[in-house]
């Protein structure tokens, strides 16, 4: 058979099943980066070495230390948080009028950030245990415990931060900054705490994709990158501002990604590059994403 | 008080030159952040202390003592980290030899600039077969280039045809199929390119079918597109070429998803001894062509990966080799009675030298003379966290290959 030549299958099955628990993953990463980036438009480019930190915390806790599951997820995900609140005030408050020197002062942190775990654990890939073990058979396709997990996560998370953002004071104070710092300001709002709140939930969400998704990956000082791409893409797809829109955008990009695979699978190594190529064209064609407010109208 | 002064410093340079004099310098380049780099090193220092043990190098009647410099080339993430690391050496730390090198496009980038120098390179990473060709091609420019470890890639090919023709027989008998299924997984690199293609050629000549190609990113982390395709399409064995961490998220996911199939090839993170516990126990079944295990490819193979252990409290991988360079040098040395490169050159040419690794001799490219049981490497696979040597049967301590329940 010819080099790539993909047989009798794809089949449409394994596409859908793949599709979407790929698309979980994607979408429990991209909410909080949908949080920050496209609601609070910080651009924390860090967003991602925050979710690489909560892994290496989580494998330290739970490896090394042999504390339980439990304990060191919880513990991960609350000292991941309040690092990145100290991370705000030291870094990207003073900073924070400026957008690009937002975006410069970030990926600086994140390289920071990258090059402490190489320099603490070595190039070394590490591997964290599944915190459900086992196989499920959907459609007749092998699906792992730890992936239904991270999709009802995911689930869990998108409505925890919908309820946030549209039934509670401090999610609208956060929308309303969004909107417009400065009539919030004038409003009586704290904006720079406002601000800082808002970090504070997106990392913690991040810190909660590394505890839950890590043990499907490898952990190492350079997994921050590629989830960072497919987030912009993810983003910048479902319309920046809408967390129904990172959720679409997500299944969107992970079933792009399996039908990449599926019907070119000497291409497997393009799928990044088409899910920047639908961003590139999203961006051409509708700037507002599927779901995001026109840029004109932004403030 | 001026006439004192300059017959300070005059006495003082003298010292200097002599004790320059009594050292031959080794660079050890080789990305020290990874486990490539690491390996590379620890065999550098093995070499260096039991030859110091032993009073040195004979160099023309005089002792030298070995002396390494460390230079990391950060050569995974980057080339020209790479290149400037090779003129560092060469330019400010007066390196005499270069050893190492892990990735084919950094190692080619390397090679130019030792032999801009014509300083002796020897390789102990790369496997991509241009940097032999190049000294068939222009040999006066390239002549200073030899490789250590692994054999060039078309080699590795030979041997993991060898391998996989054992494997297929012993699949054809267990499982009563005339014809196994071959899925081919390969990182999208430049070193995986002619194995690949000369693979799917190979294939249907030994009676097995090449049921696709799948080239995931060197870097990815997950294949589970990639195995739900390859499981679908019935394969029996999934043959691997990974340099990269996808090399774990294959062993790991095909765990988890509790596959038939057999993953067998090069998978460089299944030749460590951490890929158990970076795939979190599901590696089992894994195997892939390595280098080092506690068999009696030499003499000398089994007492070096004991003191090895012994050392560092973990088997070596291949670029561990760096031993086997350094000593390949000083026999050289010693028997042409100078460190002059070109009077070395035509030494190491007619040299057959037995190390841990190999017993290694070179063609007029500079390449390992490739041979089962002498530098053609050997088949492990992981067995319930232990990493058993499989291949070639007759060598002294090799195990059964096992297959997963079906």
């Amino acid at each position: 058979m010819p080099r790539g030549a993909p047989g009798s299958y794809p089949m449409l099955q394994d596409i859908l099943v793949t599709g979407l628990v790929n698309g979980g993953v994607y979408a429990l990463l991209a909410i909080g980066f949908s949080l920050i980036f496209g609601v609070a438009r910080i651009v924390n480019i860090a967003h991602t070495a925050f979710y690489m930190l909560a892994a290496y915390c989580f494998y330290s806790l739970l490896v090394k230390a042999g504390l339980g599951f439990a304990v060191s997820g919880i513990v991960s995900v609350a000292a991941v948080t309040l690092f990145s609140v100290l991370c705000y005030r030291l870094v990207i408050e003073p900073v924070r009028e400026h957008e690009s020197a937002v975006l410069i002062a970030t990926i600086a942190l994140a390289l920071v950030f990258q090059e402490l775990m190489l320099f603490s654990f070595g190039g070394h890939y590490l591997g964290i245990p599944s915190t459900l073990d086992g196989v499920v058979s959907l459609a007749g396709v092998s699906v792992p415990y730890q992936r239904l997990l991270i999709l009802v996560v995911a689930a869990l998370m998108l409505v925890a931060t919908w309820a946030l953002l549209y039934r509670t004071r401090l999610g609208l104070a956060i929308r309303a900054t969004a909107n417009d710092i400065e009539v919030a300001s004038l409003m009586g709002m704290n904006v720079e705490r406002v601000a800082m709140a808002t970090v504070a939930i997106s990392v913690a969400l991040a810190a909660i994709a590394g505890v839950v998704v890590a043990p499907v990956y490898v952990v190492d000082p350079f997994m921050w990158l590629a989830p960072l791409v497919t987030m912009l893409a993810i983003v910048v797809l479902g319309g920046l501002g809408s967390l129904k829109g990172s959720l679409i955008g997500a299944l969107v990009i992970g079933y792009v990604e399996a039908i990449t695979v599926f019907a070119l699978p000497a291409g497997a190594f393009l799928k990044g590059a088409v899910a920047l190529s639908i961003m590139v064209l999203v961006l051409l064609v509708r700037p507002e994403g599927l779901y995001g407010v026109a840029f004109e109208e932004e403030r | 008080m001026m006439r004192s002064f300059l017959m300070a410093v005059a006495l003082l340079a003298a010292a200097t030159t002599a004790q320059g004099q009594g050292t031959v310098k080794f660079a050890i380049l080789g990305p020290m952040a990874f486990v490539q780099g690491e390996n590379h090193w620890a065999g550098a220092e093995m070499a260096r202390d039991e030859i110091n043990k032993a009073g040195g190098i004979a160099v023309g009647g005089r002792k030298m003592q070995v002396e390494l410099i460390r230079a990391d080339t950060n050569e995974v993430q980057s080339v020209p980290d790479a290149t400037n690391a090779t003129e560092r050496v060469i330019s400010r730390d007066k390196a005499d030899f270069l050893i190492g090198g892990f990735r084919s496009e950094a190692v080619l980038a390397m090679q130019e600039i030792a032999m801009d120098s014509k300083k002796i390179f020897l390789g102990a990473g790369a496997a991509d077969a241009r940097l032999g060709e190049n000294v068939e091609k222009n040999y006066d420019r390239y002549k200073y280039w030899f490789r250590v470890t692994p054999t060039k890639s078309p080699d590795l090919f030979r041997s993991l045809v060898a391998i996989l023709g054992s494997i297929g027989d012993q699949m054809r008998q267990s499982l009563k199929k005339d014809q196994p299924k071959v899925a081919i997984v390969a990182e999208k690199t430049v070193w995986t390119e002619p194995i690949m293609k000369a693979l799917q050629a190979t294939l249907p000549k030994m009676k097995m079918e090449v049921v696709g190609t799948w080239q995931p990113s060197a870097v990815a982390t997950d294949v589970t597109a990639e195995l739900s395709a390859i499981e679908r399409a019935g394969a029996d064995i999934v043959f691997t070429l990974l340099s990269g961490p996808v090399g774990i998220s294959l062993g790991r996911q095909m765990g988890e998803r509790n596959m038939k199939a057999v993953a067998f090839g090069i998978n460089v993170e299944g030749q460590k001894d951490e890929f158990w516990a970076a795939t979190a126990g599901k590696g089992n079944f894994v195997s892939t062509l390595d280098t080092y295990s506690e068999v009696e490819m030499t003499p000398k193979t089994i007492p070096f990966v004991r003191a090895f252990k012994e050392r560092y409290k973990k088997a070596p991988t291949y670029t561990a080799a760096t031993y086997d360079a350094i000593m390949v040098l000083k026999a050289a040395i010693e028997q042409a009675g100078t460190t002059d490169a070109d009077k070395l050159v035509p030494v190491l040419e007619k040299m057959e030298h037995v190390g841990t690794a190999a017993t290694a001799s070179w063609d007029k490219r500079h390449d390992l003379i490739w041979e089962v049981g002498k530098t053609a490497g050997i088949g492990v696979q992981w067995q319930d966290g232990k990493k058993v040597p499989f291949w070639p049967p007759q060598v002294k301590g090799m195990q059964p290959f096992k297959m997963p329940a079906r």
